[in-house]
């Protein structure tokens, strides 16, 4: 195991508000992180700072290849930071919506493949045969996601919980070695919350880490390996589960009195 | 059920259009007499027929809110519209045969006035085509196409003049320099979106035509380039009839052209790019897609189709000057995209071939096409904002093991 992601020291402002302050976090490589905290705590923020929505105001975010090369993805344009191995799902839904559930998840292989304008018109066989690895791969995931048979329906027709679900098929289109999921489980139902627990423990699996922003505890003391506490942008607590579940600062900021026994 | 306050919102849209369209049809101007010709009668016809539409509009979407409830089960109208889906490409195959032939045996049974005038049609599908790519499917709105179109006319016309080089020469270059100017434009306008965007590819289709006017020891000013040659024919010398049949020829193979790049780019990784673009912009940086490079290729070719058309309007035409290049093409140009149904080539083509084509051959409609012009669009907007024919949703079949759209497609073999 080796360090994925290294973040030292973020700080995002907002005119005069500080989102996140100093914040320090660490991920392994196949690891499941949770990121936890109350609404507002700056969660998306900082996912927003690591996919080069947001430029961070201050601080480092280190990127360590399987290879152990690292580089450092401050000031990388977002599409280049996907190409590095980062891929995120949104909070609030963001689908092509007008497009079909299967051409939302083929647009994630962008960043996999070549083929230029030139290629698109003229079509030689190796253009040919890319497209239709992209069909493959696409209808591949849509099928570990479930959602295989609605291929051709328009991704603004899905339920909430598919739409979801496709956002995460989409992401994994891109190939990625981190997968971040901002509050995944929100709107589901019991039954959907189950399946997605079984998605994210297979996608971990294929030695894809995992950094969950969730609300629901119970699931993320059951996935996380470990998990990070953010109040008003700073770090109140970092561990294992057990850890967490028991530290008083937690409690106090976050879970409420009776948050944690029933977990 | 016609409602009292229908009635009265239909009277005050009447009252309204009425005032609207007061200068433009009421009052005419005899500038040689110097009199005013006051044509009230006009007035009252809008205004009737303005109280009859909006009552009509509002009924229809009374009655669609109340249908609205019922449609909500998408997933179960699913397997209804794979059938339709699945009808659609040999429908669509059909007409496409059915129309190319009717294309292509025009010349034979209409008179040249006739061919000459679906050339122009033609022309405008190409415009349209090409400013699809840049609306329809990468959703940037511009205003300014014009420009390429008349960078392309001048091209021509520049280049015969000066160079003396022929329309096949200048063809391919006028299709560069199209491009380059999309770029140029697409380059400050990086960061823009929406209104802003609009309003700045406005300005730069003035800016375009201004100098055209303006610099004159380029351009000629006003006056324009007269005397610009016909495309050859292998050096022969053909009538004017004859040329008027080869020039519809040549636009027919440059519709075909266009219809056959802009549809494998649509259902390619640019087309793709593209449209995610048009849909999410955060969401489509954050698949891997270069936001500026795929912005850039939108608007670079997009303006590749207007400067060809450009040329090939100069070589029609044989005479260019600024005067055909004003903002109202770039408006014509998006009527026939929205119209027809933004991102759909089809549609386009309809719209294209409706727009043009009816102002001729409807001499009353003439007069007051922008006025038609602009009453089309909104009622589209209000009855059917996805045009004529809306875009068709690629569906992939998947070429072994497995087929969700329809498995009786795939030979036992394959499975
Ligand atoms: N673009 C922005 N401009 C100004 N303030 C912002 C922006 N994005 C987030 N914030 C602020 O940052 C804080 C953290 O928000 P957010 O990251 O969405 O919280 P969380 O996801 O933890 O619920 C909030 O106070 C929010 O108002
Ligand atoms: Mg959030």
């Amino acid at each position: 195991m080796f360090p994925l992601l290294t973040v030292n020291k973020l700080s995002m402002d907002f005119g005069g508000i500080r989102a996140i302050d100093k914040f320090n976090m660490r991920i392994n490589a196949g690891e499941i992180v949770a990121l936890i905290g109350p609404n507002g705590a700056g969660k998306t923020t900082f996912f927003n700072c690591l996919t080069g929505i947001y430029q961070p105001t201050d601080g480092e975010l280190l990127w360590t290849l399987p290879n152990r090369s690292s580089r450092t993805l401050n000031g990388l344009k977002p599409h280049r930071i996907t190409e590095q191995g980062l891929a995120r799902t949104f909070q609030n839904i963001r689908l092509f919506r007008s497009m079909t559930v299967l051409e939302n998840v083929m647009i994630g292989r962008h960043c996999r493949t070549a083929t230029t304008i030139l290629g698109a018109v003229l079509r030689p066989p190796s253009v040919t045969r890319e497209e239709k690895e992209t069909i493959e791969i696409s209808f591949a995931l849509l099928e570990r996601v479930g959602l295989a048979d609605v291929a051709h329906e328009r991704a603004d027709n899905l339920p909430y919980g598919a739409q979801r679900r496709l956002e995460i098929a989409r992401a994994l289109a891109t190939e990625p070695l981190l997968l971040l999921l901002d509050e995944p489980a929100a709107g589901m139902n019991p039954q959907e919350g189950q399946e997605l627990e079984a998605l994210i423990r297979s996608i971990n699996n294929d030695q894809i880490a995992v950094l969950l922003i969730e609300h629901d505890m119970q699931l993320v003391m059951r996935l996380a390996d470990h998990i990070f506490v953010l109040e008003y942008g700073r770090l109140i607590a970092e561990g294992a589960p057990e850890k967490i579940r028991n530290d008083p600062a937690v409690i106090r900021a976050y879970l409420g009195e009776e948050g944690i026994h029933h977990a | 059920m016609i409602t009292r306050h229908d009635l009265r919102h239909a009277g005050l849209t009447g009252l309204w259009f009425m005032f609207l369209t007061f200068p433009l049809v009421v009052i005419k101007i005899n500038p040689i007499e110097h009199t005013v010709h006051w044509r009230w009668s006009n007035m009252v016809w809008i205004g009737v027929v303005s109280f009859l539409a909006s009552l009509t509009i509002r009924l229809v979407q009374g009655r669609r809110r109340t249908g609205e409830n019922e449609k909500q089960q998408s997933l179960l109208q699913t397997s209804v519209r794979q059938f339709d889906l699945l009808r659609r490409p040999a429908f669509f195959r059909a007409a496409l045969i059915t129309s190319s032939v009717l294309l292509i045996s025009f010349p034979l049974f209409f008179s040249s006035y006739q061919v000459n005038i679906l050339t122009t049609a033609l022309m405008y599908v190409v415009l349209g085509l090409g400013l699809n790519i840049v609306v329809g499917m990468a959703g940037l709105l511009d205003l300014g196409y014009v420009a390429f179109y008349a960078v392309g006319a001048y091209t021509y016309a520049l280049l015969h003049l000066h160079f003396n080089l022929g329309f096949w020469m200048v063809l391919p270059i006028g299709g560069l320099l199209g491009a380059l100017f999309g770029l140029l434009l697409g380059f400050p306008v990086l960061r823009l979106r929406g209104d802003y965007l609009a309003i700045v590819t406005l300005a730069f289709g003035q800016i375009v035509r201004l100098i055209l006017e303006n610099w004159s020891e380029f351009s000629k000013g006003p006056s324009g380039i007269a005397n610009i040659a016909r495309p050859g024919l292998f050096g022969l010398t053909l009538s004017p009839e004859a040329t008027i049949t080869y020039l519809y020829y040549l636009m027919i193979g440059l519709v075909g052209l266009t219809v056959f790049v802009v549809n494998r780019l649509q259902n390619s990784r640019i087309g793709r790019a593209w449209q995610a673009l048009r849909e999410d912009e955060i969401a489509c940086q954050a698949m891997g897609i270069d936001k500026t490079k795929i912005k850039l290729s939108a608007f670079a070719l997009g303006a590749t189709w207007a400067g060809m058309a450009g040329v090939f309007f100069a070589a029609k035409t044989t005479f260019v000057n600024p005067a055909s290049f004003t903002f109202i093409e770039s408006a014509i140009i998006l009527c026939i995209v929205v119209l027809g149904g933004m991102g759909s080539i089809a549609g386009v083509m309809v719209g294209a071939l409706i727009l043009i084509l009816l102002p001729e051959y409807l001499r009353a409609v003439a007069d007051y096409r922008m006025l038609a012009f602009g009453a089309i669009l909104v009622v589209m907007m209000i009855v059917r904002p996805q045009g004529l024919i809306a875009p068709k949703r690629r569906t992939y079949t998947l070429p072994s093991t497995h087929n969700p759209v329809n498995s009786s497609d795939v030979p036992a073999s394959d499975r």
